[in-house]
């Protein structure tokens, strides 16, 4: 699975993406999530006020709870402030 | 009636696309149009950098603008939205919907520009006019609102 960060994400993790394999038992973005801060630091501090976090699979906006399967693409990043 | 959607670092020509918008035809009786332009904020900005999801922001404004043209009857619509660093006065975002009375035209440009606002995938950091690096603008609680009023969500 191919991840990808943007603005203040992408800063604190210290990569724009990479690919993972997640653990058996990965099945939510909320998952993924609890998954992603016990690999370091910068992930830690990225993800430490989840709840301002946005998700999206494959270019589609996506919620905590939504499932994983199939997802070739998961972006993380803050509010989005275009416009 | 095919949504334009551009993402782009150019800048843009509007009345151009107003023109194109209404450009051969005799149905239209409206074109209406929102700009958005870079701020300084009273000299503290050297310039806007606008961070963008490649692919993600293409398909988010294709998706809002195929709604709006759901929910009223317009007979044409652009949305251009450039990303990179923009300096004060330059230009930063385009909505401009043509219809046969002025209603949908000028309901659809807000309701774009209220959606554009929490669902585009933009970013935009502050480059400040003292040659540092700023930081990242936060999103603000009022354009949440203002998206939120649009009775169902997109």
């Amino acid at each position: 699975m191919k991840l990808v960060y943007f603005a203040w994400v992408r800063e604190r993790v210290g990569r724009a993406e990479e690919h993972v394999e997640p653990p058996a038992g990965i099945g939510t973005v909320a998952e993924l999530v609890a998954w992603l801060k016990s690999r370091g630091e910068g992930y830690a501090h990225a993800f430490e006020n989840e709840r301002v976090i946005r998700a999206a699979i494959d270019h589609v906006h996506a919620r905590p709870d939504a499932s994983l399967q199939g997802a070739r693409e998961v972006a993380f990043f803050p509010p989005m402030t275009g416009g | 009636m095919n949504p334009a959607v551009r993402i782009q670092s150019e800048d843009f020509d509007p009345a151009a696309e107003m023109d194109a918008l209404a450009s051969g035809r005799t149905d239209i009786g409206a074109v209406a149009s929102f700009v958005g332009l870079c701020r300084d904020e009273e000299g503290r900005l050297s310039a806007l950098e606008l961070e963008h999801y490649p692919g993600m922001a293409e398909a988010e404004v294709a998706r809002v603008a195929g709604e709006a043209a759901r929910r009223w009857p317009l007979l044409g619509l652009t949305v251009i939205h450039r990303y990179g660093l923009i300096r004060p006065g330059e230009r930063i975002v385009l909505v401009a919907a043509a219809s046969s009375h002025r209603q949908p035209a000028l309901a659809a440009t807000e309701f774009l520009m209220d959606y554009l606002k929490t669902r585009a995938p933009f970013w935009k950091r502050e480059h400040l006019a003292t040659g540092e690096l700023g930081a990242w603008v936060a999103a603000k609680e009022a354009d949440d609102a203002a998206a939120s009023r649009w009775a169902a969500p997109v």
